[in-house]
């Protein structure tokens, strides 16, 4: 188990949105306010974490011909869970998430942890990636809502940021801004990742020589 | 045999082996002198603040360009004057009171987003201009709709511009014609006497500066007739009663953007069909929805959206139209198929 290797690849190398691209739906549907970033984030959060717990605990017993439906199962549990919680304590976030956080269900990263990382690793290991996915996750929903949010409302957090003659670019706040601001983000994530490799490679071969 | 084949400009290409000294730089510029009148209209009508906008437009068009090939290490390619044809064109579609900056956050999303993104010029799918215009509506979108009432001139203040704004002939042509042309007689329309946009007011300078087009070849006739040729059948055809059809017709293809939009914006080389019967195609098409949106959609004027989704369907239109190869008899080459069946 290495925490900090794991970090980077959930953050950065291997980031379930920027890299595999998973959770692309939620990503742009709710990222118009740093509130619901938040909320989201730290649910997914949760979710993925207990999901990947008990995934990794169950995957001896699992037979391979019904495991999706089996990790269905349990993340529909654990999403019940958190949405039943945020309707009692946060019930403001709970409204305008909406019908976001019960389609956390089908949300491609905690399915896609669940195949790829969970069913073959060990507990520790499983709820460690559980984390630093999930991490990954909720940093570019973050930099995605302060983005639009800022811009697109003016406002961050719901205060008001921008100077009292700014016109808010409502593009940003609508479906379309989703898009470009993801593709953006996603754009120059692939960008740095490419200009690192090129350095590391380039190293390598100096050190090879 | 010299090493260096590289430098040796071969030209290989099939016949006809025509030169002339046509290139994307002496089209522009043409176009560019085509839209003076309109401008010259606009500028005289409105105040300076049309021409200042215009100059921010076009000079901010022009360094996004160059910041973006700067940035990725691309040859420049400013002396073709095509950042600046899309500057002026985005100035001319919105209104003259829009802030200074708007146009150019627009210029931004026209020549970076939508032309440079997709490899630059002669790779973008659609019109960058109209493409910026429908950014900005959906950005800001009670700016977009600022029109300043005839009579009134706009100053060059760089923001908050208040100024008396007057419903458009667009705005009214659906809900009003009688209204309409109570205010606006044609020949108010014609010469552009109205409220809108700020290079779309004056049909009669658009019409100048299209017949210059076609009579220096850089458009062909079919875009243009086919687009306002439809857009007038449809109008005869759906006159409100009690109202002449003929005029109506007149208000139709005189009032907004169509004129602009036939003439300047649906003839892009990029974004319009190769062969001259996809073109009638796409004008038709053009001017189908055009009407379509003006009659039945939310927004009064559809030149824009129009000329957006049918630069979508160029590609089928091109893959459809072919034109028959040289030295092919087109029955022979049915029959021969049908035998082969």
């Amino acid at each position: 188990m290495n925490f900090g290797k794991q970090l980077k690849e959930g953050l950065i190398t291997n980031n379930p949105v920027t890299v595999q691209l998973l959770g692309m739906c939620s990503t742009m549907a709710i990222t118009t306010k740093m509130s619901n970033g938040i909320g989201m984030g730290v649910s997914v959060i949760i979710i993925l974490t207990l999901a990947n717990i008990f995934i990794a605990l169950l995957r001896k017993v699992i037979p391979d011909e019904v495991r999706i439906a089996c990790f269905i199962v349990v993340i529909a549990g654990f999403v019940t869970m958190v949405d039943l919680s945020l309707q009692a304590f946060f019930p403001a976030i709970a409204k305008s998430l909406g019908v976001f956080i019960p389609l956390i269900v089908v949300n491609c990263i905690i399915l896609g942890r669940a195949e790829a990382f969970a069913s073959k690793n060990s507990v520790g290991a499983s709820a460690v990636d559980g984390i630093t996915q999930g991490l990954g996750y909720t940093a570019v929903l973050i930099i995605l809502c302060a983005f639009r949010e800022i811009f697109g409302m003016g406002t961050f957090f719901d205060a008001k940021v921008m100077p009292a003659g700014y016109v808010p670019a409502g593009i940003l706040t609508l479906p379309v801004g989703g898009f470009l601001c993801l593709g953006a983000l996603i754009a120059a994530m692939q960008w740095a990742l490419n200009k690192s490799k090129a350095k590391a490679e380039s190293k390598g071969k100096e050190a090879a020589e | 045999m010299t090493g260096d084949y590289k430098a040796l400009k071969l030209i290989a290409s099939s016949n006809p082996h025509i030169r002339n000294n046509e290139d994307t730089r002496s089209i522009m510029l043409d176009v560019l002198i085509a839209l003076v009148p309109a401008l010259g209209w606009s500028v005289y009508r409105f105040g300076f603040r049309a021409l200042v906008a215009a100059l921010v437009s076009v000079g901010s068009a022009m360094c996004w360009e160059w910041a973006y090939r700067k940035a990725l290490k691309k040859p420049q390619m400013l002396g073709d004057l095509s950042a600046a044809v899309t500057g002026l064109l985005l100035a001319m579609v919105c209104p003259v009171t829009l802030p200074y900056w708007m146009l150019i956050i627009g210029n931004f999303f026209a020549i970076v987003v939508v032309k440079q993104l997709y490899g630059g010029l002669g790779k973008n799918f659609m019109n960058p201009a109209l493409a910026g215009r429908a950014a900005l509506v959906a950005c800001y979108a009670s700016q977009m709709t600022n029109w300043i009432a005839p009579g009134e001139k706009a100053p060059l203040s760089l923001s908050g511009v208040d100024v008396v704004t007057a419903a458009t002939p667009m705005a009214m042509i659906g809900e009003d014609f009688a209204g309409l042309s109570a205010q606006y007689s044609v020949g108010d329309l014609f010469i552009g006497w109205v409220g809108g946009s700020a290079g779309e007011i004056s049909a009669m300078m658009l019409l100048i500066g299209g017949l210059y087009l076609i009579f220096r070849k850089v458009i062909s006739w079919h875009i243009p007739v086919a687009y306002i040729g439809t857009v007038a059948v449809l109008a005869l055809l759906t006159a409100p009663a009690g109202a002449s059809a003929v005029t109506y017709m007149l208000y139709s293809i005189f009032g907004g953007g169509l004129m602009l939009g036939a003439f300047f914006m649906a003839t892009d080389y990029v974004t319009s069909p190769v062969t001259k019967k996809g073109q009638i195609i796409f004008g038709i098409g053009c001017g189908l929805l055009t009407v379509f949106i003006r009659k039945f959609g939310s927004f009064p004027e559809g030149v824009c959206y129009s000329i957006l989704l049918m630069n979508c369907t160029v590609w089928i239109i091109d893959k459809h139209v072919k034109p028959v190869r040289f030295g092919v008899d087109p029955a022979a080459e049915k029959a021969k198929k049908e035998a082969a069946k």
